[in-house]
């Protein structure tokens, strides 16, 4: 049956209709229409697209190589997660085999690259609780991740790292020193965290049992990452179907059953602990060798099919490529897990109040930018 | 494609059915996401659903069930009723094939501009301005 969001016409008089955004100040370039009883969100209707900017359009015109830079567009803040399984599709097209050293060198960028997303996404909770601690010391700290991204890829958050065949560079020895050091560091400032942020009795007010997902709801309605994580879901691309190397690694799979907004935040800081423990692995383990193949600037990529997917930080990244043949793709569909996650927002914005929305919304960890692509 | 992955191809006509019955009986309840393919050279259009499981032991699994349909007359059932995650798949890949999902709630715009009076842009005859 197709779900019912209201018994309310929003018709009637007492049904006021709002539009949230597109200005708002945390949601960025998304709009939520709301239909109001009172305070209380009787309907809601999401409504991106404000920039779209037709990335798989794009894509059907550039070829495999000249397709990497603008494909991180969409996700900068989880760049290397975004080309990692549009790398690991093309590869698998290509019948690649990744050197190991080009393998875990994606895996400690996308890694770093969680963490940077994690932050980003803390920082702006914290922020929507009134926390302002949260806001300066996630946004600082990230800092130090992006230093080292860009020690080891070049750039700030655009790193362009991860491509067809291995990575862009070499990472630099002194870069695996400060690595090393970056976690020891980090793994302390995460239990500083843990005590003033979700230790905090006012965060626990302002999100225990907001917007709770339940683990059926999360199934039906395809939620992936932190939020299928946070209500129960085992879901974890690195775990069910290890890609580059990552079965080398002992790291979990963190799991939390409460499923609401409290949740969804504390998940993502344990998500950041693994994290953490699978660059030291593999700064340690590192093997020798070369980190790409030689691929030329127009590789011929055989015709075929793929559905190739990653775990990012936000949940399942996907590609669904068709080649033909010719040097570019036929088809180039991207499933960002914002998307995924996308049907979830008038789920739990049925029934609350409208203070709550900002806790929820951000809660999904939605990115507006890489659902619109 | 790799192991672990299955394409099941189907009509218009079986694909509820067999939609229900991956979910059901196979257990592939968790939709990943909705693509679709423009054969202009066939003159077809494709509908593939990526379906995942939450059954322990094949969550590295997917399943993907697609249809084809003409080009000129593209209508197909939409498996809302099937996968309730495939409502915005599904909106996104009709407004950007113009495939038409009979039984879906809104078909409104999701990414396009709602003023957007062209081709569906992913469409192999719709070229890209300045192209």
């Amino acid at each position: 049956m197709v779900e019912v969001e209201s018994e309310y016409s929003p018709e009637a008089d007492r049904i006021m209709s709002v539009s949230l955004g597109p200005q708002h100040p945390g949601a960025g370039h998304f709009r939520i229409r709301l239909w109001l009883d009172g305070d209380y969100v009787v309907r809601s209707e999401p409504d991106p697209g404000y920039v779209h900017r037709g990335e798989e359009k794009m894509g059907e015109y550039r070829n495999y190589i000249q397709n990497v830079p603008h494909l991180e567009r969409p996700v900068i803040l989880d760049s290397s997660n975004i080309l990692f399984a549009y790398s690991l599709g093309v590869d698998e097209l290509m019948n690649s085999k990744v050197p190991p050293r080009g393998q875990y060198l994606r895996v400690i960028m996308s890694e770093i690259n969680r963490i940077i997303s994690h932050m980003y996404f803390l920082a702006i909770q914290g922020y929507f609780m009134g926390h302002t601690t949260m806001i300066t010391w996630c946004m600082g700290d990230r800092d130090f991740w992006i230093d080292l991204g860009e020690r080891i890829g070049g750039a700030r958050v655009t790193f362009a790292y991860v491509i067809p065949g291995g990575v862009r560079n070499d990472i630099p020895p002194y870069a695996i020193e400060k690595g090393l050091k970056t976690c020891d560091w980090f793994e302390k400032r995460m239990d500083e965290y843990e005590k003033i942020f979700f230790g905090n009795p006012m965060v626990h007010q302002r999100s225990d049992g907001i917007g709770v997902l339940s683990r059926a709801d999360a199934i039906a309605l395809g939620a992936t990452g932190t939020v299928a994580r946070a209500s129960g879901l085992t879901f974890d691309v690195r775990k069910d179907e290890p890609y580059s190397s990552y079965e080398d690694f002992e790291f979990k799979t963190p799991v939390l059953t409460q499923g609401d907004s409290w949740a969804r935040a504390y998940v993502a800081l344990l998500d950041m602990r693994e994290a953490v423990k699978i660059i030291r692995q593999a700064l340690k383990k590192l093997p020798q060798g070369s980190v790409r193949l030689k691929l030329g600037p127009q590789p011929r990529v055989p015709a075929g099919e793929t559905y190739a997917r990653t775990e990012a930080a936000r949940g399942e990244m996907s590609y669904h490529i068709i080649s033909d043949g010719s040097p570019r793709p036929y088809r180039l569909k991207i499933g960002v897990p914002s998307a995924k996650n996308l049907r979830v927002l008038p789920h739990l914005l049925h029934g609350v109040h409208v203070a709550d929305i900002p806790v929820i919304y951000w809660g999904l960890n939605y990115w507006p930018v890489e659902n619109d692509r | 494609m790799r192991e672990r992955r299955l394409k099941v191809s189907t009509t218009p006509l079986r694909i509820r059915e067999l939609g229900i019955f991956v979910r059901d009986a196979l257990g592939f309840d968790h939709i990943s996401t909705v693509s679709g393919v423009d054969w202009i050279a066939r003159n077809q259009l494709e509908v593939v659903y990526f379906v995942g499981s939450s059954t322990p032991g094949q969550e590295d699994f997917i399943l993907a069930v697609s249809e084809s349909v003409a080009r000129d007359n593209p209508v197909v059932p939409t498996l809302i009723e099937v996968w309730r995650g495939a409502e915005y798949h599904e909106r996104e890949t009709h407004e950007m094939f113009g495939i038409n999902f009979q039984g879906h709630p809104n078909q409104s715009h999701l990414l396009l501009p709602e003023d957007w009076d062209d081709l569906p842009p992913l469409r192999k005859d719709y070229v890209s301005p300045g192209r």
